[in-house]
């Protein structure tokens, strides 16, 4: 028997029930197609929240004050609330490591701002120059704070595209004009660009103004709320971590890591961490999915077993002449993959384009990657050759004596 | 060529065993014509079964061309039933919704004669079998009983085999048309001298062959030349 004279009785063989091998393959094409559009949403979820972790900036330690509690202490005040961080601090990480790049301290708080008529409630974060090249910072039109507003404790400020919008309105430059922060004024010198992140760190939604500015009239203290830290490359932010560790707690007089009054968050730890929250939830996508395909591959053997018992004439026939248990086995299960596999293709088209509808029209980001493709080729054609071999096999056993008088 | 040899069949159902083939002995030459003649019950069919390979006698030794063929595995046994034996079954077994082509050319599937050649054999057989030739590209399925049986006996022939058996080959059809099937056999059997066991519980049947072999409960009650042998119709349908 030739691999064609396989094909070509499989294809004479679906097409003699066309309907029902149709519904078979149906069965399939919704299971891989779910599987495929189901991944495609957890991925795109994952690729989402990388590329705005990513956006941050890159290279990026962040080094938030804060208590990381010590043995026997119960209680915790939040995250930069506490008051370890001075602007001396970065200036010693700056000055007295070599892996960094780039140090950009902060000072911010929530703040009611006003304009002429309008208010707003938002994150205003004192900064330096350095603010714009570590955290991937552009202006769209005017200038970033500068080191001579720094020195002078300038009272200007840069806003973003939402506060823009939601002090002035869409499309008015807001060079020149000025803003209230905290009842003190303060003149805009620039906007920068749209970012388009969303949630826990809308760069669109701040105001910038020299740190200087935001310690001696807003927050009164000087004290930092995060420095983050830009290392030279890649390869060296674990070494910096340990170095920027070792360095503050001896300036704080820590001899106990564990006891440490600030806390380092490595940009590649955020990352990796968000990964696991989205890969679990791919992951749990894909398997209620795949529970339509384990479905799907239920009907692929159902249907074989009732084609065996109906062809069982053929077979004794086909036994009677010449066909070993090898050329029987080989037919039926060739059947059932050619299900699958036909399924398994319409489902990949199918589920791609159910993915690019969702992009289009409900604006979930999703991501279909070639590998779950091949994946869902090779998932189909396993569930074509496991839910088809038990049919195949009893095909082949059949005693050709007994299949030739079945009625 | 066929040497059968105190074949016994035995089959056990749980604690009871039944004997069908008490001991059977026989010999048939190349060229033949015989009838295996029986009443139902009488253990033709097992010994068809036997002859042709789909079975394996209980005791006893079977030699199908000098060849001891009693104790081989099932693929073994699908490899000689592939290149010396053809099948025309009382139901005809044909594959529905087939055409006829198609279904003389199977046993060449899985002989593994390449594509190419198949048709030619399977229209040289169907030409010996006497089906017209505007039937070839017909669905099985549309044939008359007569024809469908036609169709078999070619693809019995296509694997140029050294035995046909027949089983009740003409216990579908009607008296007419059955006799036009066995004139085909005797015309395979003398022009081609092709080798061929019928079986059948008629002696009406049985009459149209050469040698008779009568057997009953089990045994070999008669074996002997057929004189006066019917003439099949050798007309054309």
């Amino acid at each position: 028997m030739f691999f064609t004279d396989i094909i070509q009785e499989t294809y004479l063989a679906l097409m003699a029930n066309k309907a029902r091998s149709g519904l078979t393959i149906l069965g399939i094409v919704i299971g891989i197609g779910s599987v495929i559009a189901m991944v495609s949403i957890g991925q795109g979820v994952q690729s989402s929240i990388t590329s705005s972790i990513e956006s941050l900036g890159s290279n990026l330690i962040m080094v938030q004050p804060g208590t990381q509690r010590g043995i026997g202490s119960q209680v915790s005040s939040g995250r930069g609330s506490s008051q370890t961080l001075t602007l001396a601090d970065a200036e010693a990480v700056k000055q007295q490591i070599s892996l960094v790049g780039n140090v950009a301290p902060e000072a911010s708080s929530r703040y009611q701002i006003t304009a002429k008529g309008t208010n707003t409630n938002t994150q205003v974060v004192g900064t330096t120059t350095a603010y714009s090249i570590v955290r991937n910072v552009s202006v769209a039109s005017g200038v970033f704070i500068s080191d001579q507003n720094v020195n002078n404790s300038a009272k200007v400020a840069v806003i973003g595209p939402t506060v823009r919008v939601d002090l002035f309105g869409e499309g008015v430059d807001p060079l020149g004009k000025t803003i209230k922060i905290n009842k003190i004024e303060f003149k805009v010198i620039g906007m920068t660009k749209e970012k388009g992140g969303s949630g826990f760190s809308n760069q669109d939604d701040m105001i910038f103004i020299p740190i200087s500015t935001a310690q001696k009239f807003l927050t009164g203290n000087d004290y930092l709320s995060t420095m983050s830290i830009q290392a030279v490359d890649e390869k060296s932010m674990t070494e910096l971590q340990n170095q920027v560790s070792a360095l503050l707690l001896s300036r704080h007089g820590i001899t106990d890591p564990t006891k440490a009054d600030f806390s380092i968050m490595n940009q590649a730890d955020i990352v990796s961490s968000m990964s696991t929250v989205t890969q679990t939830l791919t992951l749990l996508l894909g398997a209620i999915a795949g529970i339509s395909l384990v479905v799907g591959g239920i009907g692929i053997m159902n249907m074989m077993l009732t084609t065996v018992t109906e062809r069982t004439r053929e077979i004794g026939l086909r036994k009677a002449i010449g066909a070993k248990k090898k050329d029987i086995t080989v037919q039926f299960l060739s059947e059932a993959v050619a299900l699958t596999f036909i399924g398994g293709v319409i489902g990949i088209i199918l589920g791609w384009l159910a993915s690019l509808a969702m992009t289009r029209f409900a604006g979930i980001t999703t991501t279909v990657s070639i590998p779950s493709v091949f994946l869902a080729i090779g998932v189909s054609g396993a569930i074509g050759i496991i839910f088809g071999y038990y049919p195949a096999w009893r095909a082949a056993k059949l005693n050709p004596i007994d299949a030739l008088r079945y009625e | 060529m066929i040497d059968c040899k105190n074949i016994v069949k035995t089959y056990s159902t749980g604690s009871i065993s039944t004997t069908i083939l008490k001991g059977v002995s026989f010999k048939i030459e190349e060229g033949e014509f015989v009838a295996i003649m029986g009443p139902s019950g009488s253990g033709k069919s097992t010994l068809m079964n036997i002859l042709g390979l789909l079975d394996a006698p209980t005791s006893g030794e079977y030699y199908l061309d000098g060849h001891d063929v009693s104790k081989l595995n099932d693929d073994e046994l699908a490899d000689i039933r592939k290149n010396k034996i053809g099948f025309v079954f009382q139901s005809f077994n044909l594959l529905k919704r087939t055409t006829v082509l198609r279904n003389v050319m199977l046993p060449l599937v899985y002989a593994g004669v390449k594509s190419k050649e198949r048709e030619k054999i399977a229209v040289a057989a169907l030409i010996h079998s006497g089906l017209e030739k505007q039937h070839y590209n017909h669905f099985s399925n549309q044939l008359s009983g007569g024809q469908m049986q036609r169709v078999a006996i070619a693809r019995a022939l296509v694997n140029n085999p050294s035995l046909i058996l027949a089983d009740e080959p003409t216990g579908n059809l009607d008296s007419k048309t059955g006799e036009i099937v066995l004139g085909t056999f005797q015309d395979l059997n003398e022009k081609q001298n092709r080798t061929i066991i019928l079986i059948t519980h008629e002696r009406e049947v049985a009459e149209y062959t050469n040698r008779i072999i009568t057997i009953r409960d089990g045994e070999i009650v008669e074996d002997k030349k057929n004189s006066r042998r019917k003439a099949g119709s050798v007309s054309r349908p």
